[in-house]
């Protein structure tokens, strides 16, 4: 038996890894019991600090709301007409944001990632572009953009161009040289080799650079409703904290929080979905 | 089976005169295989054998078109190669096949790019499918086919563009002894029914032997012809063959010929697509 598990070491540790992939989806009880405590601890501690206006010298929590103050404004705000007003303003700007972004992330770094001259061209002046925070564009995008809605666009645009310009350019390199070889000799060319090969070989970095841009264009949110506007559920936070509601603050924050989550969840499942023969498994 | 679309069997003559092949840049370039002077006649089945990195493959690479010759000349039915070209299909030691295609997709690929119609071609794919025994995987990915049946697809996606030449690079080192052996019956019996010509590079003598009508056996690097052998063991071919005085005999010589002179060590393994790239696979 020794010999054998001697010459394939990987054999014997690959079956088990790839039963628990499958098994992910169903955490065992405890894991989940484990999970939930370590978040009831969390709103416990805030709870504690906010009630008993523990103050530490460096840092304070005498005006913070506790988790009953914030759950109290977070379901008026519930009961608001104001709350589908802002998030729905706030989505339609992510939105916006994020699918400019998806489109000139992939196209620049698909031309980057195959053309050494395409790189040259383009990389240097992103690369400078790159390290600006959002809230460095604000002044700028004001104006660059006669509306204002478009500026905050464009702020989340920023946020989430880079990772998904630098995840394409990733996953286009990486394309096997001998699969583009093979194609070739069946006779595809340029087009059709980007298309059938480079595409689908990057698509698995994409969309992790998609997820992660949806992320960052959550991010940039607050940002970019600091510009202006009367709706949206970063200016809705920021507004919270100019009239001193301080409840309110922190339902914002919570709910970009869960927003940003479920829509990074979301362009998981649609890559997931997108890409069948990842979940074929097996020898590749 | 496939008469319907062939109205005159494709020739396929392979000449070469003086070839050579560099590999690597500037002071580092060095002559791969040098003296190159052969001719394969249409539907010869030849056998490239030679020690590793002797440019076996790197002369494969150059008959796909994948690698150009530094010196001489190389044609196919009197046209020089310039570039990849399917009707020169090459089957590698790894497979090729695109993981995000299922396995009817994968060996439909070359009608797709002539522009066939799905329905055509996708009927033309279950044909070379079930030549090759794999009927019943169509809908599969490559990725749950074991190593033998995805070098089955990988054959089929090849001969489905009726190649004039099929060009194959050690296309069963990868797999165990066991596979390797039934797969080289799976291609007699493939070539027997579609006669193309056929460069099949390895370094296993008894594989070369079993399959080839013919033997050229390469030097070191730089790699050249040391010997043309050719095998006049009668079609079809069974596994007794390998027992018989004639075979051993001829085995004998190619161990001679492939025989380290000066104890240096094996050359790493050189490919179709030149140099090896650090970490590909």
């Amino acid at each position: 038996m020794s010999a054998a598990t001697l010459e394939t070491p990987g054999a014997a540790l690959a079956a088990p890894r790839a039963e628990s992939r499958r098994d992910r989806p169903r955490l065992p009880l405890r894991r989940l019991a484990t999970r939930a405590a370590a978040l009831g601890l969390g709103l416990l501690a805030w709870h504690l600090a906010a009630s008993h206006r523990l103050d530490l010298g460096l840092v304070t929590f005498r005006t913070l709301p506790t988790p009953a103050d914030v759950a109290r404004a977070a379901w008026a705000l519930a009961h608001s007409p104001k709350l589908g007003a802002h998030v729905g303003a706030s989505l339609v700007r992510v939105l916006g944001g994020f699918l400019a972004a998806l489109a000139a992330g992939i196209g620049l770094g698909l031309a980057i990632g195959r053309s050494r001259l395409a790189g040259d061209l383009l990389l240097p002046p992103l690369e400078v572009l790159r390290p600006i925070p959002a809230v460095a564009w604000i002044p700028l995008a004001i104006l660059m953009f006669p509306s204002s809605e478009a500026s905050m666009v464009f702020i989340t645009f920023t946020g989430a161009l880079f990772p998904i310009l630098l995840n394409t350019v990733h996953g286009a390199e990486a394309a096997s040289p001998r699969l583009v070889a093979s194609a070739r000799s069946l006779g595809a060319g340029r087009a059709a080799i980007l298309r059938e090969v480079v595409i689908p070989a990057a698509l698995p970095s994409i969309v992790t650079g998609a997820a992660i841009g949806m992320g960052t264009a959550w991010f940039c949110l607050v940002t970019a409703e600091m510009i202006s506007g009367q709706y949206g559920i970063g200016y809705f936070t920021w507004e919270s904290y100019t009239l001193q509601n301080y409840d309110d603050i922190v339902v914002g924050m919570l709910l970009i929080g869960l927003l940003g989550m479920g829509s990074s969840v979301a362009v998981r499942a649609a890559g997931h979905l997108a890409m069948p023969w990842t979940r074929a498994g097996g020898r590749s | 089976m496939t008469g319907a679309y062939t109205e005159e069997p494709p020739a396929g003559r392979i000449a070469i005169a003086g070839g050579a092949i560099r590999l690597g840049g500037g002071a580092a370039a060095f002559e791969v295989v040098r003296d190159i002077d052969l001719a394969i006649p249409p539907r010869q089945f030849v056998c490239l054998l030679g020690p590793s990195g002797c440019g076996k493959s790197t002369l494969l690479g150059a008959l796909a078109g994948h690698l150009a010759l530094a010196r001489g000349s190389l044609a196919l039915d009197g046209e020089p190669v310039a570039g990849p070209h399917p009707e020169r299909g090459i089957v590698f030691q790894q497979h090729t096949l695109l993981p995000w295609r299922r396995v009817l997709d994968n060996v439909a690929f070359g009608p797709k790019m002539r522009g066939v119609p799905r329905a055509e071609r996708l009927a033309q794919a279950r044909e070379f499918l079930a030549l090759v025994g794999l009927a019943d995987f169509a809908d599969r990915y490559p990725s749950e086919l074991s190593g033998g049946m995805q070098q089955r697809v990988e054959i089929a996606r090849v001969l489905i563009n009726q190649p004039r030449v099929l060009l194959m690079d050690e296309p069963f080192g990868a797999l165990d002894a066991q596979t390797r052996l039934m797969m080289q019956e799976v291609l007699l019996d493939i070539w027997t029914r579609l006669p193309t010509t056929v460069v099949f590079v390895t370094h296993d003598i008894d594989e070369a032997l079993f399959l080839g009508d013919r033997v050229l056996v390469m030097s070191a690097r730089p790699g050249r012809i040391l010997e043309d052998i050719p095998l006049a063991f009668p079609r079809p071919r069974g596994r007794d063959l390998v027992t018989d005085p004639d075979f051993v005999a001829l085995k004998r010589r190619c161990l001679d010929l492939l025989r380290p002179r000066d104890g240096r060590p094996p050359l790493p393994r050189l490919t179709p697509l030149g140099l090896p790239l650090a970490g590909a696979a």
